[in-house]
């Protein structure tokens, strides 16, 4: 492991002053994702800031009657919380659908956003080629063992994918990511959190080297209680997603009304099908509309080698998902 | 406290130690001075290095020591002093600039602490020539070769093309199972000291005697000048019963460094340098009558070894003695590949092939359209139908009964696709399990100490399984004594000497030692008595006297007697101890000895997702005596377990441009979680097999991986219809 320095920060402010100031600092919250690539030797900071202590690990609710999850909040306590199970169902299920209890006691929700992709070629040093570690190496995932890469919004220099649950939960709800920098607060849209990797694939959010993130914001939403999280992995605990799907829909009269998807396991960023979305407004809430919602979402699939099996595997998640989360609404 | 019987299900004598941590394995041992090693590997598959510059690293804070091709210690012979497998392997120890595997050990990097041998090693840059690296199995098959192994090349019994003829019905398929790594909890670990001329080793192994026989020849030194020390191993399940490079590197860097140090190998180093399952390819063709008779057995293996040793994974072997047949045909093939050299993985041959012959019979009562446990029973071999000897004791019929009756079997859907529960499909499939009865020649020693304790000593090893509370078991009943007043002590090779704890062999080795020992030490207390004038045995002739309970007697006279710390006493307070050995006798020579079992699995699909799970196994076994239920009962459930893992979910990927291994963690290589495993009922019919050794007890630590993987993928097969003869069997592989 490379050496740093340590220090703890008791207030926001203190703590965005020391990213600000520090050399190639970084914040540490959970650590369940930062240590250990600091073990492989791939996250390399000269300083860690331990924000454990900060005010920030309080689930509130907001006056319009959306939710706060604070930044340094557990995920296995936001996954309890009796707000975030009735209100927002599916981003329990997420929440429990990854990694271990032992990790989730740790995990921070804030630290959540900012995992970074499982692929093996990032993850072990060893390969020369990883456009994330070393910007212009090349991508050695491209044409190497890829079932677990990405299939929508991939570039010709990363098909990584982002590793999270909570996240695609996060996406499907509109969430909102308060974050703090030197110049003080700013609000983003869940959507334009997480980047493409394009042509830069090592620049994964649109959170700024100096800013910290205060909260998630879940906005109030008739949709959300009829919600589900599915996920399709290689065993059932304990693995990252093949495919996942958060859907929540709101049926009226047997017509949608409103309806959310995302996807995990497919891309880059938590991936939201927008025109699936709008495809399935005002018509019946029935497996022939999921099914063409489903085949819109997957209409620009790019497979490689070994992964093609992740388009129709998507599908069908976004049918089952949709169904679960449609239930016995009228 | 009564006296311990054969067979009861005491609880493991160190599992409060392991539960408090107060059982110390190899890399926790406190030895003073010892500094960290940390092994760095290639990142290439075939070439040579060119350069290693270690400038920096050398710099590095804490750095004692580093050691590369160009400085490490020359071993005579190049470091290959020809020991034979198990114990010894072609290993990498600096001695030539030849890559011939990603991830083989390059350099070692020996610093005061852990973290500063990590920065150091990061620091260290190679330049290679490298070269391309033969990857490809299938396309290695044209070049294949036998392999220069006691594993026969090829065998054939009857004349095959009339079998073929006179068949009635055929199977004719291709089955394959992936490259596999072991993963114990415990990575391989070894702290090398060394005092003057004098090694000492402590060692995560399954072979403690193994290893000092291959360190000292490899190092050149005096057998007696190495001792090894390994009184609990984490897990072994193969890997462990090999001395692979990081042994001899330990000491080799503890030379160097004039101090002892501790190498304790990252997770990712378990991946290739220690070996692995190899992938196998198996051709079966099974031709039969419309009745289910089989005319003839064909299976023809490829595995893959490395370009610098051969490994045969005998996937055969099973089918040479499973069924009755007139025509049985194998062959084993070897494709050499750019990677680690592969080992035994629990039931090597066994696991993969049990699971090509069992599919395959699946496939052939789908076609003959009868129960697959009737055409077992059709096919039954009563004698083994190679070898033509009897064997040693075999009660498969039974297996079949009771787990038929526990499981319900009667209740199944033959035709596929005919239970369903909302989304899943639930099928129900059954195969056989079978693993060689092994054993050889150990030794023990029993001790009465002064306090009236019993110890019992033997050079073993217990890789979690219940060596130490079995040694006690066996020692106890043999001296009609409760189990609580034994101690056991095993791991250390200044002890009476104990085979590699592999093939499923310690219990039915070191047991009869056990208990030969425990008989010589109750014969010396007579020989003392009645050779001391103190005694009130003295002049007494020694088969007039008796041992029970702590007691010297006369048979005449049982109630009254000695405590044998009377006897301690009298032999001027020196515990008497001595010394036993077991080795198998001739007769078993006649005998074909194997172990047998019936697996019965539930499982349900999601056809649409792809996702298999397993909601129950049944499995009943016969491995002769058990000797402590719950221990082996442990073993059958954890062989049950993996092969869950085997058939769902393991597989080592290999990046085909550089030949390494890309899953090389335990996040996504996968074993089986809690949550991927159903009831699981095992039930035993403890027949003794006193054919094999006098106790009747055959091991267990193999049987249970073997079968099961068959009998699952035949319920999936029940559930969906759909036939995946490709091991794992992955979502992707299921989705409809």
């Amino acid at each position: 492991m490379y050496p740093f320095s340590f220090q703890r920060a008791d207030a926001a402010d203190t703590a965005v002053d020391a990213l600000a100031h520090g050399k190639n600092a970084k914040l540490l919250g959970g650590g369940t994702n930062l240590v250990d690539l600091m073990k492989q030797g791939v996250e390399r900071p000269s300083e860690l800031i331990d924000i454990n202590r900060l005010p920030l690990a309080e689930i509130t609710e907001l006056p319009d009657g959306g939710l706060r999850l604070g930044a340094t909040a557990r995920n296995s306590d936001t996954a309890s919380h009796p707000l975030v199970r009735t209100r927002y169902p599916m981003l329990a299920q997420s929440i429990l659908a990854g990694a271990s209890a032992q990790l989730r006691n740790m995990a921070t929700d804030g630290g959540n956003l900012l995992q970074r992709t499982r692929c093996y070629y990032f993850y072990d040093t060893a390969y020369e080629q990883c456009n994330k570690r070393k910007p212009g190496s090349g991508c050695a995932a491209i044409n190497g063992y890829n079932r677990v890469h990405g299939i929508l919004g991939t570039s010709a220099e990363c098909i990584a994918t982002h590793p999270s649950d909570m996240c695609v939960a996060l996406a499907a709800l509109d969430a909102v990511v308060r974050v703090r920098g030197p110049r003080g607060e700013r609000r983003i849209p869940f959507s334009e959190f997480h980047r493409l990797p394009g042509n830069t694939p090592q620049i994964e959010t649109s959170l700024r080297a100096d800013e910290l993130i205060l909260s998630i914001d879940l906005p109030k939403s008739p949709y959300a209680e009829h919600s589900h999280y599915l996920k399709v992995r290689d065993r059932a605990s304990y693995a990252f997603a093949l495919v996942s799907v958060a859907a929540a829909i709101e049926v009226e009269h047997g017509s949608i009304r409103s309806v959310r998807i995302a996807m995990g396991g497919v891309a880059h960023k938590p991936w939201r099908a927008e025109a699936a979305e709008k495809l399935l407004i005002g018509k019946p809430a029935n497996e022939g509309s999921y099914r063409a919602a489903a085949e819109l979402a997957l209409v620009n699939a790019k497979t490689y080698e070994h992964n093609a099996f992740k388009v129709p595997m998507a599908k069908q998640s976004i049918v089952r998902a949709l169904t679960i989360a449609a239930g016995e609404q009228a | 406290m009564s006296s311990a019987t054969i067979g009861a299900p005491y609880i493991r004598l160190d599992g409060r130690a392991k539960v408090t941590g107060a059982a110390k394995y190899a890399a926790e041992f406190k030895v003073s001075n010892v500094a960290q090693g940390v092994i760095v590997t290639s990142t290439i598959a075939n070439g040579k290095i060119t350069r290693i510059d270690t400038t920096a690293a050398e710099s590095a804070p804490g750095v004692v020591t580093i050691l590369t091709p160009s400085n490490a210690p020359r071993l005579p012979k190049n470091g290959e002093a020809g020991v034979n497998p198990p114990a010894g392997r072609r290993l990498q120890l600096l001695q030539t600039a030849d890559v011939h595997y990603n991830n083989q050990p390059i350099a070692v990097v020996v610093a005061e602490s852990l973290e500063e041998a990590y920065l150091a090693a990061a620091l260290i840059t190679v330049r290679y020539q490298v070269d391309a690296p033969k990857l490809d199995f299938e396309a290695g098959f044209a070049e294949a070769h036998p392999g220069k192994n006691k594993v026969p090349p090829m065998l054939s019994e009857g004349n095959v093309p009339e079998g073929f003829e006179s068949a009635e019905v055929r199977v004719d398929q291709v089955y394959t199972t992936p490259m596999e790594n072991h993963n114990p909890m415990e990575p391989h670990a070894t702290i090398a000291a060394w005092d003057g001329e004098m090694l000492t080793l402590h060692d995560s192994t399954q072979y403690i005697f193994g290893v000092k026989q291959s360190v000292a020849k490899t190092l050149g030194i005096p057998n007696d000048n190495v001792r090894v020390l390994c009184p609990f191993t984490g897990g072994g399940f193969g890997s462990k019963g090999s001395t692979w490079s990081h042994v001899v590197l330990a000491a080799m860097a503890a030379k160097v460094a004039k101090r002892p140090v501790k190498i304790s190998l990252a997770r990712s180093q378990m991946f290739g340098p220690v070996g692995g399952r190899p992938q196998t390819h198996q051709h079966i063709t099974l031709g039969a009558k419309h009745d289910g008779t089989l005319t003839a057995i064909r299976h023809d293996c490829y595995s893959h070894t490395s370009m610098i040793e051969d490994f045969v994974e005998p996937s055969s072997s099973a089918t040479r003695m499973l069924y009755e047949a007139p025509v049985i045909t194998t062959s084993q093939k070897l494709v050499p590949l750019a990677v680690g050299t592969p080992t035994f993985q629990r039931a090597p041959g066994e696991a993969t092939g049990t699971f090509a012959l069992e599919v395959a019979m699946d496939e052939l009562a789908e076609q003959v359209k009868m129960d697959p446990i009737e055409l077992r029973l059709k096919n039954y071999a009563e004698a083994d139908p190679t070898s033509h000897k009897p064997f040693s004791g075999k009660h498969l019929r039974e297996c079949y009964k009771q787990g038929a009756a526990t499981f319900g079997w009667s209740k199944r859907q033959s035709a596929p696709r005919s239970q369903r529960e909302g989304h899943l499909l639930i099928g129900h499939g059954m195969a056989t399990a079978t693993y060689p009865a092994n054993r050889s020649q150990a030794e023990a020693a029993v001790r009465f100490e002064a306090n009236g304790r019993v110890t019992v000593i033997s050079g073993t090893q217990d890789l979690g399984t219940g060596t130490y509370t079995i040694m006690a078991q066996v020692a106890a009943a043999t001296l009609g004594m409760p189990i609580d007043l034994v101690d056991a002590e095993l791991g250390d090779t200044k002890m009476p000497q104990g085979p590699v704890s592999g093939g499923s062999q310690t219990a039915a080795s070191v047991t009869p030692a056990v208990q030969a020992a425990a008989q010589q030490a109750v014969l010396k207390l007579v020989t003392l008595e009645i050779g001391n004038q103190a005694s009130p045995f003295h002049n007494l002739q020694p088969d007039e006297l008796d041992f029970k309970g702590g007691k010297l007697f006369r048979k005449a006279a049982p109630e009254s007697g000695i405590a044998f710390t009377e006897v301690v006493k009298r032999n001027n307070n020196q515990p008497v101890e001595a010394k036993g050995s077991a080795e198998p006798s001739e007769s078993t020579e006649e005998f074909s000895q194997h172990s047998w079992g019936a697996v019965f699995a539930e499982v349900s699909v999601d056809e649409t997702l792809g996702t298999a799970r397993v909601r129950r196994l049944t499995a009943v076994y016969d491995v002769g005596t058990l000797l402590n239920e719950r221990t082996a009962k442990s073993q059958l459930i954890g062989g049950l377990v993996w092969a869950t893992g085997l058939v769902l979910e393991e597989e080592t990927h290999i990046d085909k441009v550089t030949g390494r291994p890309v899953n090389n963690n335990l996040a996504e290589y996968h074993v089986p979680v809690n949550l991927d495993l159903g009831d699981i009922d095992v039930a035993a019919l403890n027949i003794p097999d006193k054919n094999f050794e006098p106790l009747g007890a055959r091991g267990v630590g193999e049987i249970g991986i073997t079968g099961a993987a068959a009998a699952i993928a035949n319920a999936i097969y029940n559930a969906v219809g759909k036939r995946v003869r490709e091991l794992p069997i992955t979502p992707d592989k299921l989705m409809a």
